[in-house]
């Protein structure tokens, strides 16, 4: 029977959504499932109940790259399962192919779909910007890093009394210290809560120009989000950011303005009521999620706008 | 301290993106190539480093079309030296981390600022496999890092705004997803002068290993789900703007 390896993500003592997405999807492979939880996670081991069993490999509870990758490191080492989920995500990066390349074992990074294939997997990633689905063919052992939001949760999300195992880890040489969580900079809005976001990527061309969004905003009673490069550039506050690395929203329209619609992007938007894209780039993969699009420039489109309101 | 810069050209993703013959590579006939917008991420940082701590800064790249004019950019940005690896033709991230790993052992280093991640890097990151190779610490996603003798403190982001502060100890290598301004731009001419008077140095690859062990068995464009309806006029989008309710 095939083994799975399931690596969990908590952030402040809670699971992340990841966990559940890769736990639902290791059960609907098939074989055992094993949940990997760090620091005093097993505590909570009964919110993992889609595992069989939990392997706590303790350690410190704030995510430390070095002394999780070297307990990963040690688990696999002895354990030697066939497929090792991990998250596409900040903590995952640092751990998936450390672990992979000192273990000699494979790594395929940026997973929407995985299946078991003749004494293997097939793993479909997600490249170049979401333009290219890029298929790969992989032998067991592997580690497999899944993208944030491509499997459902829901399956993975049930309470339960697995078997927890403690493993005696290694935790590596103290090269890395962990300092402290910082929290998000409080916000003039919280674009969770908009009805309706006027979103604004890189094609909004600069900083002046993000009046425009502002002006369509306020004629719809509407909110102004943006993509991350807008956020560094300082053209927006970082409260603005929606996608991986910002926020995750839902609003009841979406309205995407010169954006690409890169997989970190479409994570944090991509479950809005309605999303109405405008992009001057008809292959651009933000046609690909939204409901209504236009091939026009964004600028045209909302003059055009504004005399119609 | 020594901050070393790899670099790497990846397709525009402006252009369109063909997939060829073979059915799982891309057509390379007419694609651009631009520097990974991470990698001059990690670049302007070190360069940041140098004019504010004090730091040497070594851009290195495997040659290929185009990587002349992107060291000598390098170089025209801030960057004390560049190094091109010749005779090398990695297929993979693990075989890239390979080779700039071997470069690396003869060069020294006391950090290595690697792009988070770039467009193709199918089989991982760069940054945390290159560190393995060189057997120091990695942390990725950072934005915002600061020097102190050998102690490096950073920012990692993770999810929803949160970051963590960490302490590294160098060497050691950083994932950059963001330097603390936006990457400088530097005017042809400046490159053009900078042509004129610096040289870049060539090294020969060493060993690209054997790869990452697995293979890409196809390539091909995102199915179409239903896709968008599209629409062809101002008014046609206020009709749906009534229609969903945001008038
Ligand atoms: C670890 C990590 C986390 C990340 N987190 C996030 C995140 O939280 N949020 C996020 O957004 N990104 C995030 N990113 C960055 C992400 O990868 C993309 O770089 C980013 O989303 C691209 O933003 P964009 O669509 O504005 O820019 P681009 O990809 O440059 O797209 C600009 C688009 O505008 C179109 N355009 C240009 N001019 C016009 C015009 N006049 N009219 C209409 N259309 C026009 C172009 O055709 C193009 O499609 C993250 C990256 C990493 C590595």
């Amino acid at each position: 029977m095939s083994e799975t390896f399931v690596v969990t993500e908590h952030l402040n003592g809670e699971f992340q959504d990841i966990t559940f997405e890769m736990l639902g999807k290791a059960k609907s492979l098939g074989g055992n499932v094993t949940a990997v939880v760090f620091g005093s996670m097993k505590d909570k081991a009964s919110e993992l109940g889609a595992a069989d069993a939990v392997i706590s490999v303790g350690g410190s509870d704030d995510y430390n790259p070095e002394e999780y990758a070297a307990a990963l490191k040690s688990l696999l080492n002895e354990k030697n399962p066939d497929l090792v989920l991990v998250g596409s995500t900040s903590m995952g990066m640092d751990i998936a192919t450390p672990v992979g390349t000192a273990l000699d074992i494979p790594v395929i990074a940026y997973c929407q779909a995985i299946e078991a294939s003749d004494g293997g997997y097939t793993c479909t990633s997600q490249l170049y910007g979401g333009k290219m689905d890029v298929e790969s063919k992989v032998s067991s052992p592997a580690i497999v890093m899944v993208s944030s939001g491509a499997f459902d949760g829901e399956s993975g999300r049930v309470s339960g009394s697995p078997s927890v195992e403690d493993f005696s880890a290694e935790y590596g040489a103290g090269k890395v210290r962990f300092k402290a969580l910082l929290s998000p900079e409080a916000a003039d809005v919280d674009i969770t809560q908009s009805n309706i976001l006027v979103a604004i990527g890189r094609g909004i061309g600069s900083k002046d120009d993000v009046e425009v969004a502002e002006e369509l905003a306020k004629a719809l009673k509407a909110d102004v989000a943006g993509t991350r490069p807008l956020i560094d550039a300082g053209w927006l506050p970082k409260s603005r950011q929606v996608g991986k690395s910002g926020l995750k929203v839902k609003p009841k329209v979406y309205i995407a303005l010169g954006i690409s619609g890169a997989p970190e992007h479409i994570e944090g938007m991509k479950d809005s009521s309605t999303i109405i894209a405008i992009n001057t780039d008809k292959n651009a993969p933000i046609f690909d999620i939204a409901h209504y699009g236009m091939t026009e420039d964004l600028f045209d489109v909302v003059e055009d706008l504004m005399d119609e309101l | 301290m020594k901050v070393i810069v790899p670099l790497k050209l990846v397709p525009d993703l402006v252009e369109d993106l063909e997939v060829d013959g073979s059915g799982k590579a891309l057509d390379k006939e007419d694609l651009k190539f631009k520097l990974n917008e991470f990698d001059d991420h990690a670049l302007e940082e070190a360069i940041q480093l140098k004019e504010n701590n004090g730091a040497e800064v070594v851009a290195i790249a495997i040659d290929g079309e185009g990587v002349d004019k992107l060291l000598f950019t390098a170089l025209a940005k801030g960057a004390d030296k560049s190094i091109k690896i010749t005779g090398a033709d990695p297929k993979d991230s693990h075989q890239l981390a390979k080779i700039f790993a071997e470069a690396l052992k003869n060069e020294g280093f006391d950090l290595v600022l690697t792009g988070v991640q770039s467009v193709d890097d199918r089989d991982g990151q760069l940054g945390p496999i290159l560190a393995t190779y060189l057997e120091v610490p990695v942390v990725s996603v950072v934005s915002g890092l600061a020097v102190s003798g050998n102690v490096i403190t950073l920012h990692k982001e993770y999810s929803g705004g949160f970051m963590a502060e960490y302490e590294v100890d160098s060497p050691a290598v950083l994932g950059i997803q963001a330097a603390r301004q936006t990457p400088r731009y530097t005017p042809v001419s400046k490159i053009r002068q900078i042509q004129e008077t610096a040289t870049i140095e060539s090294v020969d690859a060493g060993d690209a290993g054997v790869g990452s062990g697995s293979e890409v068995s196809k390539m091909a464009p995102p199915a179409k789900g239903k896709g968008a309806k599209m629409l062809g006029s101002a008014e046609e989008l206020l009709a749906v703007l009534k229609e969903v309710g945001a008038l």
